[in-house]
């Protein structure tokens, strides 16, 4: 203890030798590539400019090691003083076990209720009428990443769509470029999943396998349409030996490989990369088949702490995040979709703006995070990864997938 | 209490009184943690626990899905066969370099060094080297095709039918040493005058190993089981450091599946329930022998 | 007791042994000579290569990790990775140590090394002074059921760790001392009890009875005999002890993450932040280097204390 409120001591006195009522207030989340780690710190910045100081606990391997981790301090009696979840059900638990900070008065401060769009964020950080988190972002997943370079090198065009993608697959083969990039991590050829599901199939056809969880409708030929468009990517990706998604992103920006399927987080990585959105790659929303994106995303939760500055500075921390100049700052790094209509983006590239475009038309969804819960969400992911890695057959596989429907929550 | 329920004998319970307060972390270690510990868990892998514990029973309906689910399979196939070719390897690889480093051989330091030094590092900095070392493009495959052989095919960490005994290779290179420091012990502990009669009586030296030795070197088989054994079961740091489990499933362990459903699908009740499979195993095998080994000879 | 009934039940295997090998023997006799010179140098051919080759299987490794991490990037997308470096850098060491980032903390390992000591070395000296006591007390002043929660101890040896966390969070909730450093040596005293109280347990049966006899009859009691008679006579097996402890708690990677904070990780976790925090594309020697680093520690005590080690090991394992 004395070790720890001596580095406390000294972290303090180093950083912010000024400030006498700085409160250090320690943040974990799992952004550690490059756009997220560029991103992270323009939040640190302006919670720094309020006068506290914000302690940096990123944890690295994804969410999938994070999460564990930071439930296991919240329950164990130990919170941080803020934490990253994807907003949706991941916390919900812990709301309702009373760990977990009720953000009302911030919020109705703060405008939240009409600022934020989509409402439908708001609608995840409620539970029981009370707002538990701090919407940051919006994520959605349908992009397809193409490497205007590799389709130049294989003599075909840059396809417009997914269809088109597909129909490249052999030329690019052919001229010794892997297909489609898909990183070895389950939750990336789940994501893969469901971007083909919305995209390909259709958001009646998401809403209702995911929202409705209708087995019937899962186990039709509508789904199995979507298997077979899964059974096509499986074969493209074959090949592509990395793990994580950012090293997959890698092969597209180096024309090692002809397009990713990923969300909209990799523009961050083209962004560091200084590539052009047009000339050196290709983006493309609902991959390029319809006009409809889903608003996951990431959300700030605040663990309930005694200690009454720190709780005071979780309330700074909480409006700062979800403040206008923040927002800007912290999406155009990180390549995502501010969660307020009101701010200006005049500074994003191509790629941001069609993004923006069509969750400003409406044509959104929720994302998976919100509909289904985690456990579910991992067995898909178990399925996926086994899908996409193995040669389980298209019929295994969707009956597997539908009794996991049917078992949903 | 004692004394109230047998006043006869008032020294039963101040008999070594010292040595049980210095018991007391042991005891509270074996009774609360592990005991303690594996009774909660048997008893909330029949919940329906989320996120946090909670006592709503659902009877076997966890137990029911997790031998449902192909991953658990995988995982306990993997396990099986990892286990057993690691004990078969480690103990095979740890006895023939003790028994070639008991010739009175030079640089007997030197090699043992060698053969030890993997035993320091971390499963997780194993599972990287040998990611590495494994790795198509840059690894072994890589180099010997840039000799000229194109064809060759060496590719265990991304090929899901092999991908457990790349796993194997990097798990052997880590704990042999120590199985070999083991043995070499044991076999230093046995009598000059053995090895002298053997000889004397033309026995060849194989046959004396085998039939001589090996006996009588059964506590160090033991303890060297033990330790092996326990590693097996624990096979998580490795397979997460070097494959992450894939491709796809394909070098899924039981301890991962536990701590995957545990904590990211926040399913405790499912993580519990394939726990308490993996005690089941472990107490079939291990409960009986511990009690043989260490418990039941109360009379002595 | 338990422990010498193995040991006389061995020694009485080779008392049983020993006459009948004798009574063959006689049978049998002659000297057979000394084997020829010719088939010594040939078994000494087959000798060495076999450790030759099995050195180079253990060596591979580091020999890849030290080449790689003295690389440059370049150089390694290019070469492969047993070939020596055309251009030594030490940058990656640098960057290793110092530089490399986990979001927003841009300091490497360095900030680790010194949380890793802070943990290292309570946890150690804890553990070690618990078990010891606790396998003096299993050898030499066995009570009713000791051997009992011994059973349960080694069987504990078994359990993986993931099945005991969410017990042990609950434990140190309610005790107050979660993530504090005292709740983290508790946890590896826990960890470490099984194997060490093992070793501790045999070591100490192995002595000699007669000394444990003639103290007690002098009117020495339990931690006077512990203190004055079994510590000065068990460095080998404090030594082990104290390698498989520094190795474990050291390279301990998932209790370093769960029950620490970001200001307060140890080494290890700072590794998996380095190595799993992937810029742009993978830098594979500055991963290298920072594995080096980071199993530095153990290496060198094993370097330094090898043969006390076999020694330990010898008197702790061998007489179970």
């Amino acid at each position: 203890m004395r070790i720890r409120a001596f580095t406390a001591f000294l972290a303090v006195s180093v950083a912010m030798p000024f400030a006498a009522h700085a409160t250090d207030l320690e943040v974990t989340h799992w952004w550690t590539s490059g756009g997220e780690a560029a991103a992270v710190a323009e939040l640190a910045k302006a919670f720094d400019a309020t006068g506290n100081h914000w302690v940096d606990g990123a944890i690295a391997g994804s969410g999938g090691t994070a999460r564990p981790i930071m439930i296991s301090r919240i329950t164990g009696g130990d919170p941080m003083g803020a934490t990253q979840f994807n907003h949706g059900r991941q916390a919900e638990e812990l709301v309702q076990s009373g760990l977990m900070r009720d953000l009302t008065d911030v919020a109705e401060k703060g405008k939240w209720k009409d600022v934020i769009k989509p409402q439908s964020l708001l609608a995840s950080c409620t539970i029981n009428g009370k707002i538990y988190c701090a919407p940051v972002n919006i994520h959605s997943w349908q992009w397809l990443w193409l490497s205007n370079e590799a389709f130049k090198k294989a003599g075909v065009e840059v396809p417009k769509n997914w269809n088109e993608f597909v129909a490249a697959g052999p030329a690019l083969k052919k001229a010794g470029i892997q297909p489609l990039a898909l990183g070895g991590q389950p939750w990336q050829a789940n994501g893969l999943f469901d971007a083909l599901v919305i995209s390909v199939g259709g958001t009646d056809l998401y809403n209702k396998v995911y929202k409705d969880k209708d087995a019937k409708v899962a186990a039709g030929p509508d789904m199995a349409k979507i298997f077979e468009a899964a059974d096509q990517a499986r074969q493209l990706a074959k090949g592509s030996n990395v793990q994580d998604w950012n090293q997959a992103t890698n092969l597209v920006l180096t024309g090692k490989a002809g397009g990713q399927i990923m969300g909209d987080w990799a523009q961050g990585e083209f962004q560091i990369a200084n590539k052009k959105a047009g000339t050196d790659y290709t983006c493309l929303p609902g991959l390029g088949l319809n006009q409809t994106l889903t608003t996951g995303g990431d959300a700030f939760y605040f663990p309930l702490l005694k200690d009454a500055e720190k709780s005071k500075a979780q309330e700074v921390l909480a409006a700062t995040i979800v403040d206008p100049k923040t927002q800007v700052a912290f999406n155009l790094k990180k390549g995502s979709v501010p969660i307020r209509g009101d701010v200006d983006l005049a500074t994003a590239n191509d790629c941001m703006k069609k993004g923006i475009a069509i969750i400003a038309k409406g044509g959104v969804a929720t994302s998976t995070d919100q509909l289904i819960s985690a456990d579910t969400q991992k067995q898909k992911e178990d399925l996926m990864s086994e899908f996409f890695n193995t040669s389980i057959s298209v019929k295994d596989a969707q009956k597997r997938f539908v009794s996991l429907i049917e078992a949903a929550d | 209490m004692a004394k109230s329920v047998a006043p006869g004998r008032p020294n039963q319970f101040l008999r070594n009184l010292n040595s049980k307060i210095a018991c007391i972390p042991m005891m509270l270690t074996a009774l609360v943690i592990f005991l303690g510990g594996t009774v909660w868990t048997v008893i909330y892998s029949f919940t329906n626990s989320k996120l946090l514990p909670r006592a709503t029973f659902v009877g076997f309906d966890q137990y029911e899905r997790l031998w449902a689910a192909s991953r658990w399979i995988i995982s306990i196939q993997n396990l099986a066969i990892y286990g057993v070719l690691c004990l078969i390897f480690s103990l095979l690889i740890g006895f023939v370099l003790a028994a070639l480093m008991d010739q009175k051989i030079r640089f007997e330091n030197t090699f043992r060094t060698i053969f030890l030094y993997p035993f320091a590092l971390s499963f997780i900095v194993t599972g990287l080297v040998w990611q590495w070392v494994l790795n198509p493009e840059y690894g072994v495959q890589g180099v010997v095709r840039s000799l000229g052989w194109e064809s060759f095919t060496f590719d265990p960490l991304y090929t899901p039918e092999i991908v457990i005994y790349g796993i194997l290779i990097a798990g052997l290179w880590q704990g042999t040493g120590l199985v070999m420091c083991l043995m070499l012990a044991g076999l230093r502990g046995i009598d000059e005058d053995i090895w002298k009669a053997a000889r004397v009586d033309g026995i060849p030296m194989w046959k004396t190993y085998i039939f001589i030795v090996i006996p009588m070197m059964r506590p160090v088989f033991i303890t060297t089981l033990v330790l092996i054994a326990s590693g097996i079961v624990k096979l998580y740091d490795l397979v997460v450091a070097q494959t992450s489990g894939g491709p796809g499933n394909a070098s899924e362990v039981p301890a991962k599946y536990v701590y995957d459903y545990m904590f990211q699908a926040q399913n405790l009740g499912q993580g519990f329930a394939a726990s308490t499979m993996m005690l089941l195993t472990v107490a079939i095998i291990v409960v009986p022998w511990a009690y043989l080994e260490f418990g039941g000879r109360k009379r002595v | 007791m338990s422990d010498t009934s193995t040991l006389n039940a061995t020694t009485a295997g080779i008392d049983a042994m020993s006459p009948e090998l004798k009574v063959r023997s006689s049978l049998n006799p002659g000297p057979r000579g000394r084997r020829p010179k010719r088939v010594l140098s040939r078994r000494n051919i087959f000798l060495y290569g076999i450790l030759g080759l099995a050195a180079l299987y253990y060596l591979l490794p580091l020999y890849v990790m030290v080449v790689t991490s003295l690389k440059g990037m370049p150089e390694i997308r290019l070469g492969n990775i047993f070939s020596p470096p055309v251009e030594i850098t030490f940058e990656p060491w640098v960057k290793a140590w110092a530089q490399a980032c986990t979001g927003l903390n841009c300091d490497g390992l360095s900030r680790g090394f010194w949380n890793s000591v802070r943990i290292l070395v309570p946890s150690v000296v804890v553990s070690i002074l618990v078990a010891s006591v606790s396998g003096y007390a299993l050898a030499n002043w066995r009570f009713k059921g000791s051997e009992l929660f011994f059973s349960i101890l080694i069987v504990g040896a078994f359990i993986p760790y993931q099945v005991m966390i969410y017990p042990i969070v609950i434990i140190l909730r309610e005790l107050g001392i979660y993530g504090t450093l005292t709740g983290l040596v508790i946890v590896h005293t826990i960890f470490g009890m099984p194997i060490l109280t093992l070793l501790f347990r045999n070591y100490f049966a192995s002595l000699p009875e007669e000394l444990f006899k003639a103290a007690r009859i002098d009117g020495a009691g339990f931690w006077q005999i512990y203190g004055r008679i079994m510590l000065p006579m068990s460095l080998p097996i404090f030594v082990v002890a104290m390698i498989l402890q520094v190795t474990g708690i050291w390279n301990d990677f998932l209790f370093g993450v769960v029950f620490t904070r970001p200001d307060t990780y140890p080494m290890t976790v700072q590794l998996n932040n380095i190595v799993n925090s992937v810029q742009g594309v993978k830098e594979y020697n500055v991963n290298m280097a920072a594995t080096l680093l980071t199993g530095a520690v153990p290496l060198i005590v094993y370097f330094v204390s090898g043969r006390l080690f076999v020694r330990g090991i010898a008197a702790g394992a061998v007489k179970g």
